[in-house]
């Protein structure tokens, strides 16, 4: 009777214990990893509970449904959980090398803070606490950004806090309003109540909830703060941060489009699907500019939410799996991707492409595993990103969008064009200074383990994608319950 | 600052213990009369915030159980425990079993739901005083 | 009553919109934390403003006669400390720009994102 709320009190008491014991970062080393583990533990047993019943619910201090807090894990919910769970297990192993970490007690438990707010939003049942949740992963955000201390890393928290409060205020209109329809919270009486309300308030509210979560999840016009503010983070924390925070938004857009307001109206979805084109346009134009690593992997962040989004507009199971699957292979891949970038910038001091040179010779293993999530992000088979775009592609297709699958494919080799400008800029052009040597790993155990892991499980996702594929289409069934 | 409020210093050393006691109470009563955690920490909150005027803060944040940060979180742990023991009996997490103890004549009726206001206790004692103290900090600084 | 709370709603988010769009720092900060609560002025009037009754059950009887809605006033009463703690936050943090730039135009502050000095490759950035 405890086990639906275990992913979020496993990073919260965490992350209390990592506050109590703030004089002594060994202590809190143990305690984050040993927390991390205990998530990831959590995150497969939940796996594997929902595998065989559809979903595990719990409505906390028993209070009669719909009036009680509830908490339900699905399968959408527990494989972002255990996303978020291997993702703080990875950065927390990479806290111990010496690539790029944070100096400070307060990062763990920030750190610990944001998972539990992400993953408690992730099993979220009801609109309020998923806003409330959303509030706890953004104060917690703040904290990891601010906590550089100098003019950059601050201006980025403000445009971050102005940008996302605005988001979370939208929310918090969408909520009053749709309380004032339909007396409901809860998502399962939201869903039976939602058509008895008059369509015209319907679509208004819906439309205001989607933009409240377009901004969570940096979609095109709103994406504005994610470019601004994560360049100033440490790579490994920033890491996190791509794995867990826009998914955020589109795991709530998923639940909201096709188990709660279903069927969506017909005019929200176009525009979904116009905002989720010129995400994806914009956000690899932008990439192309840029010569900071992190800057380029910012905005492929947008462009790959432009990705996710396009699923979702296709409003269809097959559509709601893809976009699953690609949140799922995103978050990994972008997230090793950063973890690249950290070990660059800790080898040859330098996260600007025009300083960075040479690294193929000196390290061919980080160069192979590069290449690999480069064209997983890319969508070369037999990769993990392939999968993905494959399965969106062909759902559009099917659908009869022409024109927003040659976009998608467009886009894919845009994103082919910035990968290859970070290999041959970092890896395979002789370093800019002659005599330049690379800077020697003290601690190369926890950061090798952690990338290899991660890489590992990229390649196993792309070689042999039908078990994953098989449940995130249960994931998508299971979301639109019994419509059509 | 270096004139002392002999007179309030001495009222406050009595008073302190007092307030704390009168926020206890105030806490025991939320059991089924208005009160509870909340407006209790806030209480204590009070008293430590007078105590530091008074004397200064860094011997209000003494006078506290533990260090205000420490003590906040100590709250949220408690509270977050006080939802454990349903589990074991078998209801979903954060309910709260109600057990009576009889005490010779008169019925005693015991439940975690005390364990969690207590917990909000300390953690908005904490939370906020911790706040209200580094305020106070800063204006003697200033002084 | 719903007319008094439809014009202090209009009046209280159109104000934070129009401080939250200037330049100003504290002033931008000043108008988001108002427009959190004309925002909590709505979602207090979605649990219908008909009745000044507190809803507590009075004693030997089991049902509630013609009572306000609990719910949106929870609901009103977290977002009001969520609000509370972001302003607080957004201010220490407002302080400490001002402290370091010396400047409290936001315009002016844009470490973080520099202004493009060439249309074609972005200035080179001082690592620390």
């Amino acid at each position: 009777m405890i086990l639906p709320v275990a992913p979020l009190l496993v990073p919260l008491g965490t992350s209390l214990l990592c506050t109590l014991t703030s004089n002594s970062v060994q202590l809190q080393r143990k305690i984050s990893l040993l927390g991390s583990l205990l998530l990831l533990g959590t995150a497969i047993v939940l796996g594997v509970q929902v595998a065989d019943h559809q979903s595990i619910s719990l409505a906390s201090g028993s209070w009669p449904l719909p009036f009680g807090i509830e908490v339900v894990v699905d399968r959408l919910g527990a494989l972002l959980v255990f996303v978020a769970a291997l993702m703080v297990l990875i950065c927390t192993l990479w806290q111990m090398g010496d690539v790029d970490p944070a100096h400070s007690s307060f990062f763990y438990p920030l750190l610990h803070g944001l998972v539990a707010g992400s993953c408690a939003a992730f099993i979220a049942a009801d609109l309020f606490n998923l806003y409330v949740w959303f509030e706890v992963a953004l104060i917690c955000s703040l904290g990891l950004l601010a906590q550089g201390g100098t003019l950059k890393h601050l201006d980025a928290t403000l445009k971050y806090f102005a940008l996302n409060l605005v988001g979370t205020l939208l929310l918090l209109t969408a909520v009053a309003l749709l309380y004032g329809a339909t007396g409901h919270l809860n998502f399962n009486a939201l869903a039976m109540s939602v058509q008895y309300v008059n369509p015209a308030i319907m679509q208004a509210v819906t439309g205001l909830l989607i933009l409240a979560f377009l901004v969570k999840a940096a979609a095109f016009p709103f994406f504005a703060w994610l470019p601004a503010s994560y360049h100033t983070l440490p790579a490994p924390s920033l890491a996190l941060f791509s794995a867990l925070l826009s998914k955020i938004g589109i795991c709530a857009l998923i639940r909201t489009l096709s188990s709660i307001f279903h069927p969506s109206p017909e005019p929200l979805l176009s525009m979904l699907g116009i905002i989720a084109v010129l995400s994806m346009i914009v956000g690899v134009l932008g990439a192309a500019y840029h010569w900071d690593l992190r800057r380029i992997l910012a905005f492929h962040s947008i462009s790959q939410v432009g990705y996710m989004l396009l699923a979702m507009a296709l409003s269809t199971r097959a559509g709601d799996a893809a976009a699953i699957f690609f949140a799922l292979h995103h978050s990994l891949v972008k997230a090793g991707l950063f973890l690249c970038a950290a070990m660059i910038f800790k080898l040859s001091g330098h996260y600007d492409l025009r300083k960075v040179g040479g690294l193929y010779a000196e390290k061919p293993g980080l160069a192979a595993i590069f290449l690999l999530l480069a064209l997983s992000l890319v969508g070369i088979p037999p990769f993990s990103g392939f999968w993905g775009k494959y399965l969106i592609v062909r759902e559009c297709l099917v659908q009869g969008e022409y024109l927003w699958a040659f976009l998608a494919l467009l886009v894919g080799a845009l994103t082919f064009y910035s990968m290859m400008k970070i290999w041959l800029e970092a890896f395979w052009k002789p370093h800019p200074s002659a005599g330049w040597q690379a800077a020697k790993i003290v601690k190369p155990i926890p950061v090798t383990t952690g990338l290899c892991l991660l890489s590992v499980i990229i390649l196993a996702i792309g070689l042999f994608p039908e078990p994953l594929i098989g449940f995130v289409n249960d994931a998508a069934n299971h979301l639109r319950g019994h419509a059509p | 600052m270096t004139s002392r409020a002999h007179i309030a210093e001495v009222f406050m050393r009595g008073l302190y213990p007092v307030l704390i006691i009168a926020s206890f109470w105030m806490l025991l009563r939320g059991h089924n009369a208005p009160g509870g955690g909340f407006i209790a920490g806030l209480m204590a909150v009070a008293a430590s915030s007078a105590y530091a005027l008074i004397f200064n803060s860094s011997k209000a944040s003494k006078k506290m159980p533990l260090l205000p940060a420490r003590l906040s979180v100590s709250g949220v742990l408690v509270a977050l425990a006080s939802g454990l023991p349903a589990v074991f009996q078998g209801l979903p997490y954060l309910s709260h079993p109600w057990w009576t103890l009889s005490l010779g004549g008169f019925k005693l009726s015991l439940s975690t739901v005390m364990l969690f206001d207590l917990g909000v206790y300390l953690a908005v004692w904490g939370a906020i005083g911790g706040i209200c103290l580094h305020l106070i900090e800063t204006i003697e600084e200033n002084l | 009553m719903i007319w008094a709370v439809l014009i202090a709603t209009g009046t209280v988010v159109a104000t934070g919109i129009y401080l939250a769009l200037s330049r100003d720092l504290f002033r931008c900060l000043i108008g988001l934390a108002l427009l959190g609560n004309g925002i909590n002025l709505v979602l207090f009037s979605s649990g219908r403003l008909n009745t000044q009754v507190p809803p507590i059950i009075k004693q030997a009887e089991t049902t509630l006669h013609n009572a306000a809605n609990a719910l949106p006033q929870a609901l009103v009463l977290t977002a009001i400390v969520i609000s509370f703690a972001l302003l607080c936050f957004s201010l220490v943090l407002a302080v400490r720009i001002i402290q370091l730039s010396g400047n409290d135009d936001i315009l002016a502050i844009r470490q973080a994102e520099p202004p493009a000095t060439d249309s074609i490759k972005p200035a080179l950035e001082e690592e620390p």
